[in-house]
């Protein structure tokens, strides 16, 4: 049983920004419903006495004092930016918003 | 569209309800996640590492003393401090986070189920709930160039400084806010100022609303009764001054009045405010995109404060403002209004330190309410802004008490000190308007206005001492007004008695 529909791939690939053709929603709707299936078996063999884990490392807490850092020379900051205007990064109209 | 109705016929017909979402950005040296510098005013894009670029490989680590930050504000508003909580990428896909993500806290915040005291206009207290505060990174700062000036091709395109991003934050969400009626904006306003003057006090924060270290997004809705279901809210975003988030509540319930007048339903969506008309304008409306996709943060471990630091971190808070308010008014003796007017004026402090300096507190209040209000507003600028500090105020008013000066010589001397002249000492023997102390002086003046005015002369010394101002005017014209009046008055009598 499906429970993963062509539906829902073709909406989580949107939020994503994944382009996906026809094909290639029909194929990972039934490839991705081998993976959640496997995951969802998962909860047949989890019992309330089982505790969940929320992270593989079994460690808290890990701070870094409030000390300076160099940052990054920004000519080398900018020679990642597909173009740039004093000092800034360049980028399509944002529409609608001025953050 | 539907026209705005008057805001007090909208109250008259409507239960106001807010939801105030308030971000502080905090004091602390670096950024959340990593060694860049969260300062202000740097170059554009030369406070930022791998770790604030989002550049493939780095790895954040939390900065420790933002969490200690984070814990001071939810212990000052009264939260509860998880035990464990963590952090989630929050997706989206804007320009500002280089991320595509945004770290942030989701199901389990630092400090949740809170109040916090606030104090209104007429000094009535009201109550605001606090839902939860969570820790999280600030976004970059997005500038949009118009397509007339546009230099890519002509056309309109945004340029994005990462320097604010990943400076931490600490969002704090009010539970609904309900009851305040009419008052909903006042509420609204006086709310985010306690929680300015807490972040302050706290010192976590610089809270300049200028600079945008504190922003408020303003959640509104209404409902025909305060029984009545919860109606459709909007958010507003960004407002970051006092009296805009006042009139940011104001313009929606006016606005929303008319939308459900009409038979209409609100739509649900983030509106953005206008400073300029003090109006809102439709921005995004709720919807798939606000599909966050919120899950845990894999690069970074659980935070389980420590319960003995958090009681540490409890026990070293500092005198909160509402309570510290109480204690100077009680020592200062000061009236309630009276107290009103000087926390409105932002003169708490610069009181408090003209005292420490040797004033009265009354004669403290004299000068800061007095004089220095009325210079301030005529400036239109802030006491704290004028040329002249509390420790200078209580030197004029030591010269006064010393009777060195009178109060009209303490004026022209502070004129003097406002004007970069120096410390009140200073001016006054510049510009010579120590008060004639000496009876010689005195005695030639009161003699030479006697033989100035033989007819008064003449009544005063019948017995008739209704003419006497006259000559004690001449008298303290004679000197510049650098006579003590009183002691005038007692040597003419002697003079003429004599």
């Amino acid at each position: 049983m499906s429970t993963l529909s062509r539906d829902e791939v073709a909406r989580v690939a949107g939020l994503a920004r994944i382009d996906l053709t026809p094909a290639e929603l029909d194929r990972l709707a039934g490839e991705l419903d081998v993976i959640v299936e496997s995951v969802a078996r998962v909860s047949e063999i989890a019992t309330p006495d089982v505790p969940a884990t929320s992270h593989p490392l079994p460690l808290t807490n890990v701070f870094r004092p409030d000390v300076l850092v160099e940052p990054v020379d920004r000519d080398l900051v900018l020679a990642a930016a597909p173009e740039h205007i004093d000092g800034k990064f360049a980028v399509p109209q944002i529409l609608g918003e001025d953050a | 569209m539907s026209t705005l109705v008057d805001y007090d016929d909208a109250v008259t017909r409507y239960d106001t309800v807010i939801g105030i979402e308030v971000h502080v950005e905090l004091g602390t040296v670096t950024k959340m996640f990593d060694g860049a510098p969260a300062g202000f005013g740097e170059e554009p894009n030369t406070s930022v590492t791998p770790v604030s670029l989002g550049l493939p490989g780095s790895l954040p680590v939390v900065n420790g003393k933002a969490v200690e930050y984070a814990i001071r504000i939810g212990l000052a508003l009264n939260c509860s401090i998880a035990e464990t909580c963590r952090f989630a990428r929050k997706n989206y896909f804007y320009p500002d986070v280089p991320k595509n993500f945004q770290t942030s806290q989701y199901d389990e915040p630092i400090a949740y189920e809170g109040w916090v005291d606030v104090e209104l206009d007429d000094g009535s207290i009201f109550r605001v709930e606090i839902e939860r505060a969570h820790m999280e990174e600030d976004a970059g700062k997005n500038t949009h160039i118009g397509g007339s000036d546009g230099r890519i091709h002509g056309a309109e395109y945004s340029l994005v400084d990462y320097n604010r991003a990943g400076i931490p934050l600490v969002e704090i969400v009010t539970k609904p806010i309900t009851g305040a009626g009419a008052r909903a904006p006042e509420v609204a306003r006086a709310y985010v100022q306690t929680l300015r003057d807490l972040f302050r006090a706290l010192e976590v924060s610089e809270a300049r609303m200028e600079r945008g270290n504190v922003r408020a997004d303003v959640n509104v809705s209404i409902r025909p009764t305060p029984n009545s279901p919860l109606g459709t809210r909007t958010e507003t975003k960004n407002v970051n001054s006092f009296r805009s988030v006042e009139r940011a509540v104001r313009y929606e319930v006016s606005r929303q009045a008319g939308v459900l007048d009409d038979g209409i339903a609100i739509i649900q969506e983030t509106r953005h405010w206008h400073e300029d008309t003090g109006t809102t304008a439709s921005g995004r409306v709720k919807s798939d995109a606000e599909d966050y996709r919120y899950f845990p943060e894999p690069d970074l471990v659980p935070i389980a404060p420590d319960r003995a630091w958090v009681e540490e971190i409890r026990a070293g808070l500092p005198e909160l403002p509402a309570a510290r308010r109480r204690r100077l008014q009680g020592e200062w003796g000061y009236a309630d209004a009276e107290m009103r007017d000087v926390v409105n004026a932002g003169a708490v402090e610069l009181i408090e330190t003209t005292i420490a300096a040797g004033a009265s507190p009354a004669a403290a209040r004299k000068w800061w309410m007095g004089e220095l209000a009325r210079t301030a507003k005529q400036q239109e600028i802030e006491l704290a802004e004028l040329p002249v500090t509390p420790t200078q105020v209580g030197q004029l008013q030591k010269l006064v008490d010393d009777g060195r000066i009178n109060d009209k010589l303490a004026r022209q001397v502070l004129e003097g000190v406002l004007a970069g002249e120096g410390d009140p000492e200073t001016v006054l023997v510049a510009r010579g308007l120590e008060v004639v102390s000496d009876d010689g002086p005195l005695l030639e003046a009161i003699d030479a206005a006697l033989a100035a005015q033989p007819d008064i002369a003449e009544k005063i010394r019948s017995g008739n001492l209704g003419p006497v101002g006259a000559i004690i005017g001449a008298v303290m014209k004679a000197t510049r007004g650098q006579a003590d009046a009183g002691r005038v008055r007692e040597l003419l009598l002697e003079r003429i008695g004599s």
